[in-house]
Formats: structure tokens, sequence, C-alpha cells
């Protein structure tokens, strides 16, 4: 549970290594933020939703999607700043237990995108302990980017939801997502099969 | 006791429900296949809460706030199910940003249920100052409401707006008032 020993990553080579291990359409739900700008200049793929606004709500919108299809797996990528906006949802997702669903946390301990100023957890409260007292108990923190690498392969095969914890740099994001949310929200319903295009 | 609290939270049968306005409530989201119910709960949604528990065609839990079931809804309409979030006035209150960066840039059909708290025999002050924010709200958004106190508007209030929604892509806020449920009264 300790971040003592973990490598401080980058969002974008890790987002990036999650996008290479995805083969079966799986659905990631981008936050708000670098968390899907990253996402964005990972490649677009039609099986991702970008969040605009609603800071903190990248996990529930995830549950909905791993909800509605429980045979696809679900990722979704969140900031720690926002995953404190919500900490409730953790609890949500636990006692749903949906099999499909894993949470990725980048912790860099700022709020990057406003000026970097310090969170309010920032050392003082650990992620991976917050979501396992939540009721997550598959929750750890990746050591370094092999290890990133193993936990997604293990929660392609989970029969629980997981969590990842990611300590990253305070690197903004490579990309930035076109705003268009109607087209975001109509291609990724695509995606996921709900909708064939005009 | 109101009318509403001797029918459906004693009898969570079905039947004796069905003209209940909890009842009607429940019948037409299972008729416009609503099935994915977050709540943050409320007294008066007691009953309606209780019998979408006992009905397997719902998935009903409660969640910690209201814009974290509006994000669940959101999520769950994107993968193609449908869903509803059931709320009181205060929670409302927490959504104007969810509505105003999420449900409607996004063209989400949200459908809300909101039992309201404030009016009509309110007894605290706060509720009574919150219930004030909701209208403006949802009319600063141009957000489709209605305010429903009559039994027999009910079905064609619910079931009307809820398609308009889905074909629309566009929230609705269907507020529940005292006239309809009887309302939180001081004595409880």
């Amino acid at each position: 549970m300790s971040t003592r020993n973990t490598k401080i990553m980058n969002r974008f080579d890790v987002t990036s290594r999650l996008i290479a291990r995805l083969q079966h359409e799986e659905a990631v739900i981008g936050g708000i933020g670098n968390t899907n700008f990253d996402l964005w200049a990972a490649g677009h793929r039609p099986q991702n939703f970008y969040m605009l606004g609603s800071m903190g709500l990248a996990f529930p919108i995830a549950l909905g999607v791993a909800l509605a299809q429980p045979d696809r797996r679900v990722f979704a990528l969140e900031g720690d700043g926002s995953l404190l906006m919500q900490l409730g949802a953790l609890s949500t997702i636990a006692a749903l237990k949906p099999k499909n669903l894993t949470m990725i946390v980048m912790d860099n301990g700022i709020y990057q995108i406003t000026g970097a100023q310090p969170t309010p957890a920032a050392n003082v409260a650990d992620i991976v302990a917050i979501a396992i007292g939540s009721g997550l108990t598959n929750s750890a923190w990746a050591a370094d980017e092999e290890d990133f690498e193993r936990l997604v392969d293990d929660a392609m095969a989970a029969s629980e939801p997981n969590l990842i914890a990611v300590r990253i740099d305070d690197k903004p994001g490579v990309g930035t997502t076109r705003r268009d949310p109607v087209q975001i929200r109509e291609r990724f319903m695509h995606g996921l099969g709900v909708r064939e295009p005009l | 006791m109101p009318i509403a609290e001797q029918e459906g939270s004693l009898q969570p049968t079905q039947a004796a429900s069905d003209r209940s306005w909890h009842g009607i409530v429940l019948q037409t989201l299972k008729r416009n296949e609503v099935s994915l119910i977050p709540y943050v709960p409320d007294r008066v949604l007691t009953p309606l809460i209780k019998n979408l528990h006992a009905d397997p065609f719902f998935t009903t839990f409660a969640t910690a706030r209201e814009e974290e079931a509006v994000g669940i809804v959101s999520g769950a309409w994107m993968g193609g199910r449908r869903g509803a979030v059931l709320m009181q006035t205060s929670g409302f209150a927490t959504l104007a940003n969810v509505l105003a960066s999420l449900a409607v840039p996004y063209q989400i059909p949200l459908i809300m249920f909101v039992s309201e708290r404030g009016t009509l025999g309110e007894f605290n002050y706060g509720q009574s100052l919150v219930c004030r924010t909701m209208r403006p709200v949802l009319d600063s958004l141009a957000l489709e409401h209605h305010t429903i106190t009559r039994l027999d508007e009910l079905e064609f209030i619910a079931d009307r707006s809820i398609k308009q929604a889905v074909t629309t892509q566009a929230p609705v806020a269907l507020i529940l008032s005292p006239l309809l449920t009887g309302g939180k009264v001081f004595d409880k």
C-alpha cells in the first residue's frame, strides 16, 4: 500500500501502454482535463469517452457503462483531485461489484491544469488505502510501468471491480481533446454498438 | 399520516399499490424500459424505493451524491440502458454543474424524479429556501420540467415526459408535489 517504492511515471506514457493492450473494444472513460487529453493523444478510438466538465464523474459514468454492458470491459481514467470530489463513488462501486470495471487513478498530488496547486490529500492521504477502505479490496499501486501492464492484464480477467493507482509526474497532457460533446457522445455510442451512424 | 404512506409502505405488493402514486411511477418506468434506478433517499419516496428494490426488473441502489447518480445513468444511457434518478429537492440543488456540463451539452435524456420539499407545509426554513432555487436552475438551462399535483395526471405526464426525453435526447425533471404524495409534515 505504501507509495514509497512506486516509481513516478508519466500519464501519457501509462495511458498509451493501457491503450496498446486493448484488443476487445474495451470502453475507456477519460476524466476531466489531463486524463482525457492524454487519452485523446494516445489515439482516438470509437470506444473512448471524453468528459468536458462534471469533475469527479469518470468512475460513475464508467459504472453506468459497465452496468449497461456487462460483457464489455470498462476502464476509467481519473485524476487524484477529481477522485477526491467523489470518494463516495468508490463505495457505490464496491457495493454493486461490477465484474467488468477497472479504475485507474493518476496521482500527482496536484491540480496540474489550474496551476499545480497541491491537493488537500497530497502527502497525507493514500488513494489505495482509501479505495480498500471503501470496499474495493482489489486495489494496488503500480510499482513501475511493467507492473502497471501486469495489473492491467490481471484486470482483464478479474471477477470483481479493481483499482490501479499510478504515481505520475507534474507534466501537462500531451494533446487537446476536440470539445464537441454531442459528437463525442454519439461516436461513443456507435463504438459501443448502441447505435449506427445516420 | 399522508395517504401515500398509508398505502405502499406497509404493503409492498404490486397489486395493492398499482393506483397509488408510487405504483403508477413504478409501472410507467417499467413500461418505458427504464430499469436502472440510483437514488439518494427521501422519506416521501420510501414506498417507491421499497417496491423498486422488491422488483427484479429494476437495478435499484443508493448513491452517495445525486450527481454521482446522474453520472451513472448517463453512462448507462450511452451503453444502451435506460435509467432514472430519484432525489429530494435539496439533492437537485447540488446538480447545476453536472446538468450544465454533462447532461445538457452531451444531449443525454436524463430522467429525474424530485420529491418536493420546502413548500405546502414545510417546517424546515433551509428546505424552503433550497426549494426556491430549483425551478430557476431548471429554467436557466431551459430544461423541461413538470410539477405533478394530481394522481389522475401522473401517468400521462410521466409516460409522455419519459418518451419525450428519449426521443428529443433532453433531460426532464418530474417534480412530485406534496399535493400528490402527501409530502412530509412536522410530526414525522
